[in-house]
């Protein structure tokens, strides 16, 4: 139930609304629950109707880097 | 970056699941990990991740399906508001199916005239209630702390645009005072556990300090394979160092700090208040009702919903699987008369319920 989806944000209308590409479908949520300020081309999480968090990139790159890292010492 | 396919590399899964064996190794004893989240049974379950392990790492679900742990009083409470006359009862569509006292649900009550509606987000309500001005509209608010801040903002939005005919039925409830209850259970024996995602989006990771404390490993996990297993593969890691902490592996939503504005979102409309867990029995101070300043948007008050001495179906052995004590295979009526199409408990009901995902993914 707490299933959430992350989605690139396309437009962001003055009500708190933003309509979000979550998989190539465009679903509008509410931006009211962020306590981080957004714009149009971020990232964020979306569940049941709302934006519950951005998606920090600059973090998920490192995490995958690192990630990678595991895997170049596994490949011979 | 799209924030999925990477997380799905087979290679990167193929990886982490070698370091998964030399950690296991190191630890050089067998390790229970409990998964709490439904979405994590879930995915564990599509992947086949439980079959990727070693022998002796065992992934057992935890109570984390708001569906599953749902009380039996609580669904004949929900069954009793849909039959007023007149009322819109909406819903999570999980909640369709699941049996109250003597097998009634939702999906029945509807096919037999009730007006039981099927809504994505709590948002939705203010949209049917302002359509529907002359009817009551009743919400089911369910769900963990992932769920309970959207309900609370769809809430403060309906009193700003002073909408009167709508109302919440409450049954959310709180992860962390059932984790401290299974901690001290001496049936239960885990080393560590997969910490839920999502709700870990908004309550951070020190909610979790108590798990430590108590000597577990906590790895706050995404949802994608390779969230998973590296969250497995960090989980082991702690255990043989012996230091347990809190580790986020989803860190690229998951703040130490949480959502703070979506928790101060949800501690404004609702308080905690004692509440009754399937399989777990009454958890002081684990579920949210509205607070006194809210009362009209209280379906509980609005509408005076009756005590009720509702009956689990004797043969369910649900509340011993949402315990971690049973695997779903060792219930007498799994797969024979409880099936998906044909549910005997919740934890059949909904695909996220360890028995669903027993049942279809083996």
């Amino acid at each position: 139930m707490c299933i959430a989806f992350p989605g690139k944000i396309l437009s962001i209308a003055e009500n708190g609304l933003a309509i979000v590409d979550i998989g190539g479908i465009r679903r509008e949520v509410c931006l009211d629950l962020l306590a981080e300020e957004v714009r149009t081309g971020d990232y964020v999480i979306s569940h049941a109707g709302y934006a519950i968090q951005r998606i920090d990139e600059a973090v998920a790159r490192e995490d995958l880097e690192l990630l990678r890292e595991i895997l170049d010492d596994e490949v011979p | 970056m799209k924030y999925l396919e990477e997380y799905r590399n087979p290679l990167l899964a193929k990886a982490l699941l070698d370091r998964i064996a030399a950690a296991a190794n190191r630890v050089g004893r067998p390790v229970t990990i409990m998964e709490v989240c439904g979405s994590h049974t879930q995915a564990i379950g599509r992947y086949g991740i439980r079959k990727l392990l070693p022998p002796g790492i065992r992934l057992i679900s935890g109570p984390g399906c708001p569906v599953c742990v749902t009380s039996a009083s609580d669904v004949d409470k929900a069954l009793w508001l849909a039959c007023r006359e007149g009322l819109i009862f909406t819903t999570f569509g999980d909640m369709m199916r699941v049996p109250g006292t003597g097998g009634a649900s939702l999906q029945r009550l509807r096919a037999s005239g009730a007006d039981v509606r099927v809504v994505s987000s709590a948002l939705d309500c203010i949209a049917l209630a302002e359509k529907e001005p002359k009817r009551e509209v009743v919400f089911m608010g369910i769900g963990f702390e992932t769920t309970a801040p959207t309900v609370a903002s769809m809430v403060r939005t309906s009193r700003r645009k002073g909408i009167g005919n709508l109302s919440v039925f409450s049954v959310h409830k709180i992860v962390p005072p059932a984790l401290r209850l299974l901690i001290r259970d001496p049936e239960i024996k885990l080393d560590g556990f997969l910490c839920p995602g999502h709700v870990s989006i908004m309550l951070g990771s020190a909610a979790y300090a108590f798990l430590p404390e108590a000597g577990k490993a906590a790895i706050i996990a995404g949802f994608e394979p390779v969230d998973i297993i590296e969250g497995v593969w960090l989980l082991l890691e702690q255990l043989g160092k012996g230091v347990p902490e809190v580790v986020i592996q989803y860190s690229r939503v998951v703040r130490p700090e949480g959502n703070p504005r979506a928790m101060a979102v949800m501690e404004e409309v609702f308080e905690t208040r004692d509440a009754q867990w399937r399989g777990l029995g009454t958890i002081p101070e684990s579920g949210l009702s509205l607070r006194a300043a809210y009362a009209q948007f209280d379906a509980e008050r609005r509408f005076a919903v009756p005590g009720i001495q509702a009956e689990d179906n004797p043969g369910c052995s649900c509340g011993t699987v949402l315990r971690g004590v049973m695997d779903p295979e060792e219930c007498p009526l799994f797969r024979r008369l409880c099936t998906p199409a044909n549910p005997v408990g919740p934890c059949m009901v909904s695909s996220e319920g360890s028995c669903a995902a027993h049942y279809r993914y083996g």
